[in-house]
């Protein structure tokens, strides 16, 4: 498949030296602000995906930059070109569609050289029988986009954008019309084009799962702003807001005293049990007005066991849990149980088959290795980002 | 029991289908009238009864002079009315969509107003407007048009509307992403797929033109169209050349929707041998 990515030249190199970079971008609606002054920087080559639930700004962001909204105020620079006001059609820029978009009246032909007839392109039959073959679809070039699968007129979609070779390819919830299975194959092949291609994709979703597998970067959106943007793992393993936290994968999230700081730590006493958190996890060291603190911890970090049993954490082990829920998913267990301070806490265990598997009822002892923990903030709602409706 | 419920459901099942026979025959029995009677060899013409077979209608179609430039005055009036109505309406129905502007919905309802109001109100307020313009004396082939593109207009907006609300306006972006400028957005896609609902109007309006006779009556002063010309003749015995020209109306009609299936048929065929 390289063979082709080289036959078709597409990977550019140098031409938007600093790639896309949105300064101060927002976009005010009659009664509301989508989206409030968001700084970004999308390097040329990088496959950036903005995630977020339903109505937080991240749709009206790629149509700034497609051209499709006009900005209320601030900038969009493409390398050092400002495209701020430019109409639609002469950036360079394409767009996949939600829905595909495709041109029903046009054969998949048609539709994948449209971009190259308006800007009267020299070979477009060899440039279109390429993409065609990029995307597997050379058999259906005749035909009519309604007579395609789903998955096929998706990667029509993708053709028909790519095919322009364009700066900044955006990429607007493409998968949210698939079935799970599809969605799946169809992340893996986008993520293949993009490496095969070499451009820049920045990929709108709110799926956390689409986001964690396809990107390099992930710029989480909630209510018009970015709450953190990072590598996806960095972002999970280490969530800077309780959004991000729960948003993206789940979190336990305890109340407790900060204590300050001491070496590389901050102390934090939960519920009558300290817990130390490291420093560069710690988003807040003095738990602020109310002396309070978010410790947050990932369920499949938390180490559950038999009371008094030694758990392979070097810290202290928090006793007094009693199993309140138990389900059984096939590779892991998920318990909930219930803390002496009354939290219900999220525990996954993998079965290894080298433990047991405890019962609703029976009363166990919760622990972790401290390096897992993150601290947050206590001025934000524990509950950010649970539930969000998360509808395209 | 259960042959009862086998008798009952066998007489459900043929009583649909002799019911579908008989609304179908009751629907064509005028039509086929028409055909039969265009080969009639009438012996008297105050009595209109099938007397024999002839091709003489046929191939002496304008053996009437006046009937046959009534047709041709008919057709005539019928392009042009469509012609104009149809290009207003596209660019009003453009506008009702695609456009906010005050007074819209108003505007929306004003379409509505002359498809829900009797013809005969039409007429002859029409009449009494041109009257009342001078023009009254000089009623004839200029005031029917002027008729015809209005009561037309109504209905190529609402056909090339409901085309065009049900545009996805996606495609519409997609093309300017596509480095598509306004005008050929509008021309390679907008147009395409809004053309099917301007044909419809088109046609739509023809035949509305075509045998509109009430406000064309109140409006036409000596002309006389094709309607008025069977409606006079009826009282004195139609000729059997009404009939012929009846005939090739239907046939052209079925011929279109008949070419037009066969053509979408052919090409899905096409598509899936591809």
């Amino acid at each position: 498949m390289s063979q082709v990515a080289e036959n078709t030249g597409v990977r550019r190199t140098g031409s938007a030296g600093d790639g896309l970079r949105l300064v101060s971008l927002t976009k005010e609606f009659a009664n509301f602000t989508a989206v409030k002054s968001i700084d970004l920087h999308v390097p040329t080559g990088s496959f950036f995906a903005l995630l977020g639930p339903s109505g937080c700004g991240k749709t009206t962001t790629l149509r700034m930059v497609a051209g499709l909204e006009t900005p209320t105020s601030g900038q969009i620079l493409l390398g050092d070109k400002d495209i701020t006001f430019e109409k639609p059609y002469r950036r360079p820029v394409n767009t996949v569609f939600q829905n595909y978009a495709l041109f029903p009246h046009l054969d998949i032909y048609e539709n994948v050289a449209f971009g190259l007839r308006r800007r009267k392109a020299g070979n477009v039959d060899s440039e279109v029988k390429e993409m065609l073959e990029l995307v597997e679809l050379t058999s259906q070039a005749r035909k009519k986009p309604a007579q395609l699968s789903g998955g096929q007129q998706q990667r029509v979609a993708l053709a028909r954008a790519l095919i322009n070779q364009p700066e900044v390819l955006l990429l607007d919830e493409p998968l949210g019309a698939l079935d799970l299975k599809l969605r799946r194959a169809m992340q893996i092949e986008i993520k293949r084009i993009q490496t095969e291609v070499g451009l820049t994709f920045v990929h709108v979703t709110h799926d956390q799962e689409e986001a964690m597998t396809m990107a390099d970067t992930i710029a989480v959106m909630n209510q018009g702003v970015i709450e953190q943007m990072g590598a996806p793992a960095d972002l999970y393993e280490n969530p800077k807001t309780t959004f991000v936290a729960n948003f993206l994968g789940q979190s336990n999230l305890i109340e407790g005293t900060v204590k300050g700081r001491d070496g590389d730590f901050v102390k934090v006493d939960m519920h009558g049990t300290l817990a130390s958190i490291p420093l560069s996890r710690s988003h807040t060291t003095d738990g602020g007005s109310d002396g309070l603190g978010w410790v947050g911890i990932r369920p499949e970090k938390v180490l559950i066991a038999d009371v008094g049993e030694d758990i392979d954490a070097p810290g202290n082990s928090i006793p007094g849990g009693i199993v309140t829920d138990v389900s059984f998913v096939g590779v892991s267990t998920q318990y909930l149980v219930r803390m002496p301070w009354g939290q219900e806490m999220q525990v996954f265990e993998q079965n290894t088959g080298r433990r047991r598997i405890f019962n609703t009822g029976e009363s166990v002892d919760l622990s972790w290795r401290p390096e897992y923990a993150f601290l947050l903030d206590h001025s934000q709602d524990a509950d950010a980002g649970v539930d969000v409706v998360a509808a395209p | 029991m259960n042959a009862l419920q086998r008798i009952g459901r066998w007489i459900g099942r043929h009583l649909v289908l002799a019911g579908g026979i008989g609304v179908l025959i009751y629907m064509f029995i005028p039509i086929f009238v028409v055909v039969l009677m265009s080969f009639n060899a009438p012996k008297s013409r105050l009595i209109y009864r099938f007397d024999g077979f002839t091709l003489h209608n046929w191939l002496n179609p304008c053996q009437d002079a006046s009937m046959c430039s009534a047709v041709a005055r008919s057709v005539q009036i019928g392009l042009l009315a469509t012609l104009a109505a149809t290009l207003l309406g596209t660019l009003m129905a453009f506008a009702l969509v695609r456009h906010k502007f005050a007074g819209r919905s108003l505007a929306n309802l004003m379409i509505f107003l002359p498809m829900a109001a009797p013809e005969i109100v039409m007429g002859s307020s029409l009449l009494a407007l041109f009257v009342a313009a001078g023009v009254g004396g000089k009623l004839g082939f200029w005031t029917i048009l002027i008729a015809h593109i209005m009561f037309c207009l109504s209905f190529v907006v609402v056909t090339v509307r409901a085309r065009l609300a049900g545009l996805d306006d996606n495609l519409e972006k997609a093309a300017m992403d596509l480095y598509a400028t306004p005008s050929q957005t509008f021309w390679k896609v907008t147009f395409p797929l809004v053309f099917p609902g301007i044909l419809g109007a088109a046609l739509l309006a023809f035949s509305l033109s075509f045998d509109d006779f009430i406000i064309t009556n109140l409006n036409a002063g000596n002309t006389t169209t094709f309607p008025m010309y069977v409606w006079g003749a009826s009282q004195r015995g139609v000729p059997m050349q009404v009939n012929v020209v009846g005939t090739v109306m239907f046939v052209v009609s079925v011929l279109i929707v008949v070419g037009n299936e066969i053509h979408r048929r052919r090409q899905e065929k096409a598509l899936a041998a591809s």
